[in-house]
């Protein structure tokens, strides 16, 4: 199935990217700035498929590693003053560090009792958050300074308020997870993983340690996460605890599903597709939710390949 | 008051919240046994029943309890019809696959949560008891009401364990969840078997929730505790396991009751939540359950 030649999937993600940055001249303000917060929230959504699609781990409490990002990245800010690249680097190692305890802890079980455990867990770290009202804000949230989002190298500065350098950083972010996420798939290691989704005791027969192999992919996944979530307190300049909230694991999931599990580019497409259902129809009824609930189910029931999963299946075998 | 009386209220109050966990938790429990569905819209079905006692209640004018009668009987009826057009239109379709359904009874409990804040709105609306005597009590005076809470669980509990245990219907029903393919074969309707427990698990909820709503309000947020509560009972008791469950919701709604009358009911649910999980990665049986097949 998968064309040996790296050359067309790596051009058709070239020339997403591309599209993506001519866009960024050619797009109304709204939408200009929708997609900058789209593109954000598909890397965790990309995070979230490195687990769910090609290890084959539902997890539902990937908010936790979001918000660790988030308020890694945030709280540095707000409260340390630090500069904008050193809380970045905070909110992802908080990630990191955080997805390796819940992965050595939440790995020890699988199927419905690792989504149940991945759940109370996110649901802890919830709670905590809104404990600490006093250093997060509770579930008022906090706002990240303006000053203080300012990127500088020596004598010049970025603001990220600005939209044109927000839609900038959010797409070398994205381009950046895209770009690793495609190497990672088309590696040795990213074989494995789809090995172990496929069949987990035939991979462990044939020696590989499984278990770690699933634990790196889960620290992967969640620091993929948290810098989305670090990008977002930093470019969006709010950080509340609805973003740790069950609600947040669970869209990454719809996204995903939408999109197309274990496809480098569903992740983008569900985010977008989805974002855009919600705005268009927020114009007729605030009724957001139902709508959620509604694509959740017809997914699950009739598309539960996705959109590219399904072009991928009938067309495009190479697609990764 | 003194700490004796104060712990008495605790364990009183605690009491209830046991009486109604646990009913909501049989629901989840025996869905979870006997399809293998975890059923994540649980806590919405009690939501429903709850909505539903206020609208039958307030739609039957004269005495008080004659309302909260017609809603004990009405509202799990509707929410049992509701779950069985559920189980029917979508899970029965995904052949349970444990994975999809998890996935689709989060898409369902969106569904009602927001169909729930569209037509009965973001209030919340008090459902007044069938009767208001009050019991006194050398130290302080208790609801008449809450004490015929725990009755009525009670009553129904061993009503439901009866019918598990001593009628054809349990067995069929517990021959379904101790292997389904040989039930089948048997000529055990194990695809109706299954439409009917999750009717009924749904059920239980909404019996649950209207016997709680004369002294808690109808909202339609209200699903939310009782789904992550009666989860951690199903875990703790044991995955399938009804004694376990019993047992389990005792112990968590008298510890719930008397920690959060002494600490923050935050911080309470977050030694909870973290010692289930523990539980649950380190005893995947459960407590009092026996290792699984």
């Amino acid at each position: 199935m998968k064309d040996a030649s790296p050359a067309k999937p790596y051009a058709l993600h070239l020339g997403v990217i591309a599209l993506l940055f001519a866009l960024s001249f050619v797009l109304p303000d709204y939408h200009h700035g929708l997609l900058a917060r789209i593109m954000v929230l598909a890397v965790f959504a990309m995070g979230y498929n490195m687990l769910f699609g090609y290890v084959g781990l539902l997890s539902l409490g990937h908010a936790m590693f979001f918000a660790a990002g988030l308020y890694g990245a945030g709280l540095a800010v707000i409260h340390l003053g630090w500069s904008v690249p050193a809380a970045f680097a905070v909110g992802i190692l908080c990630g990191a560090v955080l997805s390796l305890v819940i992965g050595v802890l939440a790995l020890r079980t699988s199927g419905v009792a690792f989504m149940i455990v991945t759940m109370m867990f996110a649901q802890v770290f919830y709670l905590v958050m809104l404990y600490l009202a006093s250093w997060t804000g509770g579930d008022q949230g906090m706002v990240v300074p303006q000053p203080a989002r300012v990127l500088s190298f020596g004598a010049t500065s970025l603001e990220l308020t600005n939209p044109t350098v927000r839609y900038m950083s959010a797409l070398a972010l994205f381009s950046i997870v895209l770009l690793v996420t495609l190497a990672i798939v088309r590696s040795r290691y990213g074989r494995v993983l789809v090995a172990i989704r496929e069949n987990e005791e035939r991979t462990k027969m044939l020696g590989y340690d499984t278990f770690s192999n699933k634990l790196a992919a889960v620290v992967v996944s969640g620091t993929i996460c948290a810098a989305s979530g670090a990008a977002y307190a930093l470019l969006f300049g709010y950080v509340g605890s609805s973003f740790a909230s069950v609600q947040y694991s669970i869209l990454p999931l719809l996204w995903v599903l939408l999109g197309g599990a274990a496809t480098t580019l569903g992740p983008l497409v569900g985010t977008l597709f989805m974002y855009y259902v919600v705005d268009i129809t927020s114009g007729y009824t605030s009724a957001y939710l139902l709508i959620v609930g509604i694509a959740l189910i017809l997914l699950v029931l009739f598309f539960p390949k996705g959109i590219l999963g399904t072009i991928r299946h009938r067309w495009l075998g190479w697609l990764p | 008051m003194h700490f004796g009386p104060h712990l008495l209220l605790a364990a009183l109050e605690g009491l209830v919240t046991s009486a109604v966990l646990a009913l909501t938790a049989l629901g989840l429990s025996l869905v979870f046994g006997v399809m293998r569905v975890v059923n994540v819209a649980h806590g919405e079905f009690f939501m429903l029943g709850a909505v539903l006692a206020w609208a039958i209640s307030t739609a039957i004018s004269g005495h008080p309890a004659l309302g909260f009668l017609a809603a004990l009987v009405l509202a799990p009826l509707i929410v049992g019809a509701i779950a069985l057009v559920a189980e029917r239109l979508v899970l029965r379709r995904l052949n349970y696959n444990p994975e999809a359904t998890i996935v689709a009874t989060i898409g369902m409990l969106y569904i009602i949560q927001q169909l729930a804040l569209t037509f009965y709105g973001p209030e919340a609306r008090p459902v007044e008891p069938p009767f208001s005597y009050r019991i006194l009590l050398p130290w302080f005076g208790y609801s008449g009401y809450k004490l015929s809470i725990i009755a009525a669980s009670a009553l129904l509990l061993v009503a439901t364990w009866l019918v598990l245990t001593h009628t054809k219907i349990g067995l069929v029903m517990r021959a379904t969840q101790y292997d389904s393919e040989t039930a089948q074969a048997f000529g055990i309707p194990v695809d109706r078997v299954y439409a009917g427990v999750f009717a009924l698990g749904a059920m239980l909820a909404a019996v649950a929730a209207v016997l709680i709503v004369p002294i808690s309000q109808a909202h339609y947020l209200m699903g939310q505790d009782p789904l992550l509560l009666s989860f951690i009972v199903v875990i703790i008791g044991g995955l399938g396991s009804l004694r376990g469950t019993l047992v389990a919701a005792v112990l968590i709604g008298l510890s719930d009751g008397i920690i959060s009358v002494f600490f923050s009911p935050t911080l309470a649910k977050i030694i909870a939540t973290l010692l289930v999980a523990m539980v649950l990665v380190f005893r995947p049986q459960g407590l009092f359950g026996t290792a699984s097949r």
